[in-house]
């Protein structure tokens, strides 16, 4: 790691390899582009957006959407095939007279583009009112009013009345067609996106056509469900209301979510989302681009995991001894429990903690004098694609700052054995339930304190002598490292319910009684935190940016 | 079938269609080899395969399939060497409209076939060729299949066909029923068990990234049997039968209100319209006059009777002028026909008298490509069966006073945008008919 940091943005045009760049005029204007670029990405490059449905950049072209043609000429050729120059120096193009898709052809030299033109503004309203004419109109009911490219381009390019005047197209409704989407063929453009995604990234060819002309529709294959746990990604990618999420359909008009950009915590894959609240309460999570961890995909099992935010039983005041206390009196009495134990103490701390609690942790440990600190490891079967092998999103932080420097976990068996054999006395438990550390109910009742900072009930907070409910992952800012060692950073969507505080404040004031040195704010934490961590020198906050920063670069 | 045995029309010269309409000519290959068959095979595997192309550009053989590209320039496109397994392929899937030629060959002559397909197959190093039928003709898919048997145990394919070291193998493959399998792109998708969505050119171009995305030929059923016929004849000869340009015989599919409709073989340019309806085909039925041609399949744009055209001809100073050339002296080529605004496709010429209905007539047209339409891009799958809502309510007189101008803007906004070339045949005939009979759509539109 270099003293000065970059951005994740710099940072890949640095590394890119080398390829050879063309020259294309768009809108009059010549620019350089790297081979391979679709034309449709160049002239969005060149500040000249296209409308477009089917295409997408994580998929293929098909060219059916018919929305993104543009006009295009290529570099008009002397008797002696070599490209005429005009007086600018530059190749004089040959305009064809027939409009061309600019998803599906690659930038080459000397071709010219005009995004602009009377003929392109012809093709795009021909497009837009043909996908109008049978779409059902049915806006006020649809869940993807107001992110609708339908609607979008209908501003530009629409009519306010149509010409249509005979009755529209039949298809299916309401089609269920997997456990957690439901299908709408008639507000369905037939673009295949979705198809695509399942055959090309989700790798399960489950979606298809049948029928013909006006006629066709989307449907599963027989005997297939589109169940896959990237099921949901579809909805996304789905330019209109056709396909809907079971979980988000008729709860939350989209215009009313407030979208927090933060990172997905299920698993060590650290998947970029954008959290979609209102009234501090979670109604939806879709997946935010990021081609360094995600691209443009969630698993659906990440992106439903918010459910727990909103259980009635959130632990949300401090209590002391099964009575609910002032923050003050909880910490004073933790920390009075903790000195009380001397060197006796263990700490079980979480993977699922930020690196600024963790770093905390760690300091906590020193203050007391004890080197029994863990975390519980997360091993589990990922898919090879999105769902880490890591059920911790922030074992790789843990690693870095020096709580599970080992093998993580491995400190468990130890720490559950001092407890059986009376050695350790005091436990502090952040975020992990001891039952699944190796630790027995039986045991836990020998605490002479238990320190439980948490968000739920759980085994330990029925032991607790101290209870401290934190916040979840979605309710606080912080940073965490993912399995492939980039950082990245939350930010908080929602407040913590009733008394609940940031766990970083908590653990910070547990150090003040303690008499040790803390923090005034997150981002002087991290500030801390980065000076005592050669991998984080010249980081901070601001600095890791929406889209996170290679530590291994 | 009978009339298939009249002899030759004067006007006409038969041969591709020789063997199918001789008397007694039996689809066998013992019937075909007594005929002369195999031995432009046999003459071929002992050219160089450049010779060949050579032979089919100099012959000016335009594909017989409807898009009318010069074959030999297709074939150059092939790089015998570039180390790719090449494919050939037969549209067999005769599906426009007015155009009933290869049936005939499939059905009464499947050798021809079989050889012309054999000597491209030599000529573009080609060891697997398919021979695509429409799933209409299974009676043409069973005896193709039979010859293709007859000629394997002949040794005229398979393995070292005629001693010459060449291997090559070929299969019937049965369509499903539709129209679009015509479509080479996605004909060449249904051959590989998807479905039939035409592919996006660039970069699909099949002799580039065609049947398993490798380079690819398709060619039409008639256009391989004129190959075996330029060998026979001579590339010289085979073009001096036709104009320049545009070589060799055409088969001219006449229905409609003829008095003999029918497949006539003629020279390239070899007639005009007139002596094409009024001689050959024996003139219109009794008591009826000509209102309307569509000259080249369904998707032609339709002219009109008394129409003259402005083409440019050679004056006699040897200066292009311009002529004024009244319908039916229009002479029956490709650049006659598209000098006219239309086109000579594949054939099929619909002969239209006074009594048909023309809001009728492209309603009818308007039905089947509503039907046809693929339903892959938006301008096509929508913008045609608008269409066809539009004529259906015409007729059944719910006509709206904004219905011919909403006709047209819809096909304008359908035709050159779309996948594949279905948007100009669906589109064509709407604009064709609203532009040459405006009058009959003003009526129907109250």
């Amino acid at each position: 790691m270099s003293a000065t940091a970059t951005t994740a943005e710099t940072k890949t045009e640095n590394t890119a390899p080398a390829v050879p760049m063309v020259n294309v005029q768009i809108d009059g204007e010549w620019k350089q582009f790297p081979k391979g670029t679709r034309l449709i990405e160049a002239c969005m490059k060149a500040g000249s957006y296209v409308p477009h449905y089917c295409y997408h950049p994580a998929l293929s072209s098909p060219g059916n959407c018919r929305m993104c043609l543009i006009e295009m000429g290529t570099p008009k050729m002397s008797p002696d095939r070599k490209p005429e120059l005009g007086e600018d120096g530059r190749p004089v193009i040959a305009w064809s007279p027939r409009p061309a898709i600019s998803c599906a052809i690659e930038v080459s030299e000397g071709l010219g583009v005009r995004t602009n033109s009377p003929l392109v503004e012809e093709c795009r309203k021909g497009v837009l009112e043909f996908l109008l004419i049978n779409h059902p109109l049915d806006c006020p009911i649809c869940d993807k009013a107001g992110e609708c490219r339908l609607q979008e381009f209908s501003v530009e390019y629409g009519k306010a009345d149509s010409r249509f005047e005979d009755d529209k197209v039949k298809k299916p409704k309401r089609v269920d067609i997997g456990e957690r989407i439901v299908l709408d063929d008639e507000r369905c453009i037939l673009c295949s996106r979705c198809i695509r995604f399942m055959n090309e990234v989700a790798k399960d060819d489950c979606l298809g056509f049948v029928d013909r002309g006006g006629h066709t529709h989307l449907t599963v294959h027989p005997g297939k469900r589109l169940d896959s746990n990237y099921s949901l990604n579809t909805v996304d990618i789905c330019p209109v209301g056709a396909l809907t999420s079971k979980d988000f359909r008729f709860k939350m008009r989209v215009w009313f979510l407030k979208e927090t950009k933060t990172i997905d915590v299920s698993c060590g894959t650290g998947s970029n989302i954008l959290i979609g609240s209102r009234e501090n309460k979670v109604h939806r999570i879709t997946p935010r681009e990021n081609e360094a961890v995600n691209s443009f995909w969630i698993p659906d099992s990440h992106r439903l995991n918010y459910t727990y935010l909103h259980r009635e039983d959130r632990l949300n005041e401090p209590v002391v001894k099964g009575e609910a206390v002032r923050w003050k009196d909880a910490v004073s009495a933790a920390a009075e429990s903790l000195k009380a134990a001397g060197h006796s103490v263990a700490i079980i701390a979480s993977g699922r903690m930020t690196n600024e609690e963790l770093f905390l942790v760690k300091r906590l440990a020193a203050t007391l004098g004890t080197d029994l600190i863990d975390i519980r490891p997360r091993a589990q079967k990922g898919d090879g694609f999105l769902v880490s092998d890591d059920g911790n999103p922030n074992t790789s932080g843990a690693k870095l700052l020096g709580i599970a420097s080992g093998t993580p976990g491995s400190k468990l068996p130890e720490i559950a054995a001092g407890i059986a054999a009376g050695r350790i006395t005091s436990l502090v438990v952040l975020g992990e339930n001891p039952l699944n550390c190796g630790i027995s109910e039986a045991d836990l009742s020998k605490l002479s304190s238990l320190v439980v900072l948490d968000i739920l009930p759980n085994a330990a907070t029925k032991h607790a002598s101290v209870i401290l409910p934190g916040s979840a992952a979605y309710e606080k800012r912080g940073s965490m490292v993912n399995v492939n060692g980039r950082l990245q950073r939350l930010n908080r969507a929602l407040t913590a319910p009733g008394h609940a505080r940031d766990d970083w404040e908590i653990l910070a004031e547990l150090l003040r009684a303690l008499g040790a040195e803390t923090a005034s704010s997150i981002e002087d934490l991290f500030k801390q935190m980065a000076a005592a961590t050669p991998a984080l020198a010249g980081l901070n906050l601001g600095k890791i940016g929406d889209l996170g920063v290679d530590l291994k670069a | 079938m009978k009339s298939l045995l009249l002899p030759p029309h004067p006007k006409e010269r038969r041969i591709v269609f020789k063997n199918a309409w001789t008397q007694g000519y039996t689809p066998d290959i013992d019937c075909y080899v007594k005929n002369g068959g195999y031995e432009q095979l046999k003459k071929a595997l002992k050219m160089k395969p450049e010779e060949i192309i050579e032979e089919i550009k100099k012959a000016n053989l335009r594909g017989r399939g409807g898009a009318g590209f010069p074959c030999g320039v297709k074939w150059g496109f092939i790089r015998r060497d570039d180390g790719k397994p090449h494919y050939i392929t037969c549209n067999g899937d005769e599906s426009e409209p007015g155009t009933f030629k290869d049936r005939y060959i499939l059905h009464n002559d499947p050798h021809q076939l079989i050889e012309g397909m054999l000597i491209a197959a030599y000529a573009l190093n080609v060891n697997l060729a398919y021979i695509y039928i429409r799933c209409e003709f299974p009676k043409a898919a069973g005896i193709v299949t039979q010859a293709l048997k007859e000629a394997r145990e002949k040794g005229f394919l398979g393995k070292n066909i005629c001693g010459s070291g060449f291997d090559v193998d070929m299969h019937v493959h049965q369509g499903a029923g539709a129209y679009i399998c015509g479509e080479e792109t996605s004909l060449i998708e249904s051959l590989e068990g998807k479905r039939p969505y035409p592919r996006i050119k660039p970069p699909y171009f099949p002799a580039v990234l065609g049947l398993y995305m490798s380079p690819t030929i398709v060619n039409n059923v008639e256009t391989f049997c004129h190959v075996k016929q330029i060998l026979a004849i001579g590339s010289d000869e085979y073009a001096k039968m036709g104009t320049p340009g545009d070589g060799g015989t055409r088969v001219m599919c006449v229905s409609g209100d003829v008095v003999r409709p029918g497949p006539y073989e003629i020279p390239a340019g070899g007639v005009t319209l007139g002596e094409l309806i009024n001689d050959v085909c024996g003139g219109m039925k009794p008591g009826r006059k000509l209102k309307a041609v569509i000259p080249g399949g369904s998707s032609s744009k339709i002219l009109r009777a008394g129409e003259v055209f402005k083409i440019k001809v050679k004056g006699d100073d040897g200066q292009m002028i311009d002529k004024e050339v009244p319908l039916l002296d229009l002479v029956m080529d490709a650049s006659s026909l598209a000098a006219a605004g239309t086109m000579v496709g594949s054939g099929g010429v619909i002969v239209m008298d006074d009594s048909r209905d023309m809001l009728w007539a492209l309603n009818n047209l308007n039905e089947f490509y509503a039907h046809e339409s693929c339903g892959q891009c938006t301008p096509c799958r929508e913008g045609v069966l608008w269409i066809d809502k539009m004529t259906t309510r015409m007729v059944n007189g719910e006509g709206l006073v904004e219905d011919p101008v909403t006709l047209k803007s819809v096909a304008d906004n359908i035709a050159g945008r779309t996948v594949c070339a279905f948007g100009e045949a669906a589109s064509w005939p709407v604009q064709s008919f609203l532009q040459k009979f405006p009058e009959e759509f003003e009526v129907a539109a109250k």
